[in-house]
C-alpha cells in the first residue's frame, strides 16, 4: 500500500491539545454591559481572584466517560442479580441501606443545587467546566443511588422500608441528622456551604468513609451492588476535590476572609465528623456480619483516612497560608472515637429507639462481642449486657426496651449537629437570644451560638445561616403514645398494624411486632423537661446526665 | 430472635407483612405506573408540605429557607405535578450527550480527513469565524443563566428539567468552539478570537448580547427559563441555527457545521417541550393561573422586545454567504410563527408584528478584529 494510504496517516490526523481546548472554552465567558447580574447568593467572604482548573476539564471527554462508568455499573448490577447475590447477601447490612440510601440522594442532589452558587460567585469562567461537571456529576449520583435503592427494593427478602423511602427520609429523626449534613450544603452563606463545608470538609475528607470504607465492608457481607455503584460515585469525587480546593486557593487570596475560613473550616469538620461518624461508623461496625480481627475497626479506618490523609497532608499545609487550624478538634474527634465510644453510644442509641426506625436492627452477638472487645478494649463492659438486653427484649409483647428498667438514660439531642448527646460528660447547655438549648460538645455549642449567628467576633455576618424549622424530633412528638407517632410516620406496613421496624431479623410473621406491641408509652422531649426545670433542678439534672449510666441486666 | 431465620435474602424467600410491597408507594404517578424516571426523580427534593415534618432546618440570614416557593412570582397549587417529558435521569441524559459527542466528533474527523474545511466558500469561512464564534457565546450565556437556575425550584422534577437544560447549553457552546478550533487548523489565517470580538462589539451582535445579559440577570429563576426557551430560543437561537446556519452551509460547501448545529436543534426540541409543559401546567393551574398568565405575560413583552430586535439586528448576515439560498425574511416569519405557535400551547400571547420592511444593517461599519472579508 503506497505511503499516503497508510491508516495511520489517517488516524494521526493532528488536533488541538488539551490545554488549548480547555482555554479556548473558558474564553467562553464575558463582563456583562447591558445589564450586570445581580449577586443572588449571600455571602460575607469577599473573592477577587478568579479560581483556576489545573485539571483542564471539558465536556466532551466528560460524558463519553461517564457513560461508560454507567455501563458498568449498570452491567454489574445485572451480574449480580444472575450471580443470585441476594441468596447469600447479609440482611443485616442491607437493613441498614434503607437508612443510608434514604438520606444519601438529598445531600447529593444539594451538592448539584450549590454548584449554581459557586458557578456565579467564582470571578472568571476557567473553573466553570469544573463545576458544571460536578453539578451534573451530583445528579447521576442522587438518580444512580434512588435507582439502587429501587433495585434493592425490587429484589431483597423485606422490601418494607424501601418502599416508603423518601417519605421516610422527611420522617424519621435519623434522616433529618442526614439532613443537616446536605441542607449545610446550600443553604446560607454560599462559600460557607458550598466550598468549605460540602468541597473542602466533607467531599475532601469524609466521602473517603462515606464511599470507599463503606462499600468495603458491604462487599464483605456479600453485597457487590453498593461498593460497584459508590466506587464510581467517588471516582467522581477527584474532581470535585479539585475544584473546592481551586476555590479555596482563591478565597485564601484575600486576608480579611481568614477569620471566616478558621471559623467555617472549624465548624464543617466538627460537624461532619459528628454526623458522618454517628451514621456510618455505626453501618460499617454494626451492619456488618464480617468479623475477621484483621480487618480495620472504624477506628483505624478514621486515623488512615481522616487524620492520616485529611488532616495531615491537606488541612495543615493550609497554615502556612496564615490559616488557624484547630488541631485539638481533630485529636478530640479521633478521641472520641476511640477513648470515648462515640460510634458504640451512637449504635445504642439507634437500637434503643428501634421503633422510631423504617429499617431492622438485630442484637449484637457473641461473635459480634469478641470482635469488639477485641478491637475496642472494654467494649464488652460498657455495651455487652445493653445488647444481651436488647436481643431478649426483641420478642413481640416484651417491654420496648427504651421503657425497659435497664438503666439507659434517653438521650438529649445537639441542637447543632441533631446527633444527641452520647458522650454524657461533653454534654452542653446554653442559651441563645433567651432560649435554653443543647449541645452535644463545646465545639456544637461554640457553632450554634458564635457561629451561626449575624456577627462573628466583632464582624458583621449577615450572609451565614441560622438554624431553624422543628429541629427535635422529640419535640415534634412530645406527649404522644409510640403507636401513634409511628402511624402518624407512616412506618406501618402495608397490613396496617406490623411495624416496618423490627428488633430482630427474623421473617416469620409471628416474630414482627405490630403497633399494639408498642402501645402505651409516651415519648418525651427531654429538651422541653429541662427548660420545664427550675434552675436548681436544671444543674443537678446536667451533672446528673454528665455522670452518665450504667445498664442493668434485665 | 438473633440470627437469620431463613437461607436466602432474596424476594420472595418468605411471606409476611409488606414483603410483597416493591413499589415506592408514596407518591402518585402521572401515568397508570411510575416510570423510572419518576422512581428515581420524585420527592428526593423534600416538601414541609408533604412529608418533611420538622420543616427546612437551615435558613438563609434573612429567615428565608433551604427551598422557597417565593423565589418565583408563579404560583402553583401543587408543584409537585409536574414531570418532565423528556423523563431524563442521569443515565439516559449520559447516554444522549455521549451519543452526541461521539456524533460530532466523528462528522468533525471525517470532514477534516475528507478536508473539508479547505474546500469551504471563502465567505463562509468568515461567517463561520465572526459569527458562529459569536454565537457560541449565546450558548454559554443561556447556558449559565440556567446553571444558575436550577437551585430555585420547589421540586425535583422543575429543578432537574433546568439542569439538563443548562448541561446541553453548556456543552453546546463547547461543541462550537472545540469545531472551530480544530477546522482553523486547517483554514490558514482562521482568527479563533475573532467570534468573541465581535459577540462584544459588532453592532450585529449587541442587541443579540442584550438579550442574553438580561435573561442573565433577571432575578426570577423561571423567568430565566421561560425567556430562554419560550422567547430567545425560538425567535433568535433557532432563527440562526436552522434558519440561517443549517439552511446556507451546505451552498457554501459546508457539510460539517450543520451536523454539528443540529444537536442543539435536537436538544432544543426536548428543553422546549419540558418548558411547555412547565407553563401550560401553571397557567392552568386551577387557583393561579389567570394570575400566572398575567405573569408571562409580562415577561414575554420585555423579553420577546429584546429578542425581536435581537432578531432583526441579525438579518445582515444573510447577505453574507456567496450562494444564498435562504432568505432572512423567511426564516424570521417562521420564528414569528413558531414563537406564537408556543405561545397558544402555554395559554398566552405571543403574536409579534410581521417586518414590514426589512433595510440591512450597514455591515460595511463594522471594525472589529476579524471581520468578514
Amino acid at each position: 500500500m503506497p505511503d499516503g494510504l497508510t491508516l495511520n496517516k489517517i488516524t494521526s490526523q493532528k488536533g488541538i491539545s488539551i490545554g488549548e481546548a480547555a482555554r479556548r472554552v473558558a474564553d467562553l465567558g464575558w463582563t456583562p454591559s447591558y445589564v450586570q447580574e445581580a449577586m443572588s447568593f449571600p455571602t460575607d467572604y469577599k473573592i477577587t481572584k478568579a479560581p483556576r482548573d489545573p485539571m483542564k476539564q471539558v465536556l466532551r471527554s466528560y460524558f463519553p466517560m461517564q457513560e461508560e462508568k454507567d455501563n458498568r455499573v449498570y452491567g454489574a448490577l445485572d451480574a449480580a442479580l444472575r450471580g443470585d447475590m441476594f441468596r447469600n447477601v447479609e440482611p443485616r447490612w442491607i437493613e441498614w441501606m434503607k437508612l443510608f440510601l434514604a438520606i444519601i440522594p438529598f445531600p447529593e442532589i444539594s451538592a448539584a443545587r450549590s454548584m449554581a452558587t459557586l458557578g456565579q460567585l467564582a470571578p472568571g469562567d476557567d473553573l466553570r467546566t469544573g463545576f458544571t461537571m460536578q453539578m451534573i456529576d451530583e445528579f447521576r449520583h442522587s438518580t444512580i443511588q434512588m435507582n439502587l435503592k429501587k433495585w434493592y427494593m425490587e429484589n431483597y427478602i423485606d422490601p418494607a422500608g424501601f418502599d416508603i423511602t423518601e417519605k421516610a427520609f422527611g420522617k424519621c429523626y435519623a434522616t433529618t441528622i442526614g439532613r443537616q449534613f446536605g441542607e449545610a450544603f446550600l443553604t446560607g452563606d454560599a462559600i460557607t456551604a458550598s466550598n468549605i463545608y460540602l468541597q473542602v470538609v466533607a467531599e475532601t475528607a469524609f466521602t473517603n468513609t462515606l464511599f470507599v470504607a463503606m462499600p468495603s465492608e458491604a462487599a464483605r457481607n456479600g453485597d457487590y451492588a453498593l461498593p460497584t455503584v459508590f466506587l464510581s460515585v467517588q471516582s467522581d469525587e477527584s474532581r470535585h476535590i479539585g475544584n473546592g480546593h481551586s476555590m479555596l486557593m482563591s478565597v485564601l487570596k484575600e486576608p480579611d476572609n481568614h477569620l471566616l475560613l478558621e471559623r467555617d473550616i472549624r465548624y464543617s469538620f466538627w460537624q461532619n465528623h459528628m454526623i458522618v461518624d454517628a451514621a456510618i461508623g455505626t453501618i460499617i461496625e454494626y451492619g456488618t456480619k464480617h468479623r475477621d480481627k484483621t480487618k480495620e475497626s472504624y477506628a483505624e479506618l478514621w486515623h488512615r483516612w481522616i487524620f492520616e490523609d485529611y488532616y495531615r497532608t491537606y488541612l495543615l499545609p493550609l497554615e502556612k497560608y496564615g490559616i488557624k487550624i484547630h488541631h485539638d478538634d481533630v485529636h478530640e474527634a479521633f478521641d472520641s472515637i476511640v477513648k470515648k465510644n462515640y460510634v458504640h453510644k451512637i449504635a445504642q442509641f439507634f437500637s434503643a429507639g428501634w421503633w422510631a426506625n423504617f429499617w431492622r436492627i438485630e442484637a449484637m452477638t457473641e461473635r459480634d462481642f469478641d470482635w469488639f472487645e477485641s478491637k475496642y478494649p472494654g467494649w464488652y463492659d460498657e455495651f455487652g449486657v445493653w445488647w444481651e438486653n436488647y436481643a431478649k427484649l426483641s420478642k413481640p409483647g416484651s417491654v420496648p426496651i427504651t421503657f425497659a428498667d435497664t438503666g439507659y438514660v434517653y438521650p438529649h439531642r445537639c441542637w447543632s449537629s441533631l446527633v444527641p448527646c452520647v458522650i454524657r460528660e461533653d454534654f452542653q447547655v446554653d442559651e441563645v437570644d433567651g432560649e435554653l438549648f443543647t449541645y452535644a460538645s463545646e465545639v456544637d455549642r461554640w457553632t450554634h451560638k458564635e457561629a451561626f449567628a449575624a456577627e462573628y467576633q466583632g464582624r458583621p455576618t449577615p450572609a451565614m445561616g441560622r438554624f431553624s424549622g422543628r429541629r427535635q424530633w422529640e419535640e415534634v412528638y412530645d406527649g404522644w403514645d409510640l403507636a401513634d407517632a409511628i402511624k402518624d410516620m407512616g412506618f406501618v406496613r402495608p397490613d396496617g398494624k406490623t411495624l416496618v421496624a423490627q428488633p430482630h431479623l427474623s421473617f416469620e410473621e409471628k416474630d414482627m411486632w405490630t403497633l399494639d406491641h408498642v402501645r402505651g408509652h409516651t415519648i418525651r422531649s427531654p429538651l422541653l423537661a429541662l427548660r420545664a426545670m427550675t434552675p436548681e433542678q436544671r444543674r443537678a439534672h446536667i451533672d446528673e446526665y454528665r455522670k452518665g449510666f450504667t445498664i442493668r441486666r434485665v | 430472635m438473633t440470627t437469620q431465620q431463613t437461607a436466602s435474602a432474596a424476594a420472595g424467600a418468605k411471606v409476611f407483612p409488606g414483603s410483597d410491597s416493591r413499589r415506592y408507594n408514596y407518591f402518585e404517578p402521572k401515568g397508570r405506573k411510575a416510570t423510572h424516571y419518576e422512581d428515581v426523580t420524585v420527592d428526593v427534593q423534600p416538601d414541609p408540605e408533604r412529608y418533611l415534618l420538622q420543616d427546612w432546618i437551615i435558613s438563609f440570614g434573612d429567615g428565608t429557607p433551604t427551598y422557597s416557593k417565593s423565589w418565583t412570582a408563579l404560583r402553583c397549587a401543587d408543584w409537585h405535578r409536574f414531570r418532565a417529558p423528556d423523563q431524563e435521569w442521569e443515565r439516559t441524559h449520559y447516554q444522549r450527550q455521549s451519543t452526541i459527542v461521539g456524533m460530532i466528533q466523528n462528522v468533525v474527523d471525517n470532514a477534516r480527513r475528507a478536508g473539508a474545511p479547505q474546500r469551504f466558500d471563502k465567505a463562509w469561512v468568515g461567517v463561520l469565524q465572526n459569527h458562529v464564534g459569536a454565537f457560541k457565546h449565546v450558548e454559554y450565556g443561556l447556558g449559565t443563566a440556567l446553571m444558575r437556575a436550577q437551585r430555585y425550584g420547589y421540586t425535583q422534577m422543575v429543578n432537574n428539567a433546568i439542569l439538563t437544560n443548562a448541561s446541553y447549553k453548556l456543552r453546546f457552546a463547547q461543541d462550537l468552539t472545540l469545531y472551530l478550533a480544530e477546522i482553523a487548523t486547517d483554514i490558514g489565517g482562521f482568527d479563533l478570537d475573532a467570534g468573541k470580538a465581535h459577540w462584544m462589539d459588532d453592532p450585529i451582535w449587541q442587541p443579540c448580547r442584550e438579550a442574553v445579559e438580561h435573561i442573565r440577570a433577571a432575578a426570577d429563576f423561571l423567568e430565566q427559563y421561560f425567556a430562554a426557551n419560550l422567547v430567545f430560543e425560538p425567535l433568535v437561537g433557532e432563527l440562526f441555527r436552522s434558519g440561517f446556519v443549517m439552511q446556507l452551509a451546505a451552498a457554501q460547501n459546508d457539510f460539517a457545521t450543520p451536523s454539528v448545529v443540529s444537536a442543539a436543534e435536537a436538544d432544543y426540541e426536548r428543553n422546549l417541550a419540558n418548558a411547555v409543559e412547565l407553563f401550560a401546567l401553571l397557567v392552568g393551574d386551577p387557583v393561579h393561573g389567570e394570575a400566572n398568565r398575567a405573569v408571562l405575560q409580562d415577561w414575554f413583552g420585555r423579553h420577546s422586545a429584546l429578542a425581536a430586535r435581537a432578531a432583526l439586528q441579525l438579518q445582515p448576515l444573510w447577505s453574507l454567504p456567496r450562494v444564498k439560498v435562504a432568505g432572512f425574511l423567511a426564516a424570521y416569519e417562521q420564528a414569528r410563527n413558531r414563537v406564537a405557535a408556543i405561545g397558544r400551547e402555554v395559554g398566552f400571547v405571543a403574536d409579534l408584528p410581521p417586518i414590514l420592511v426589512a433595510e440591512p444593517a450597514p455591515i460595511a461599519d463594522v471594525a472589529v478584529a476579524g471581520s468578514a472579508e
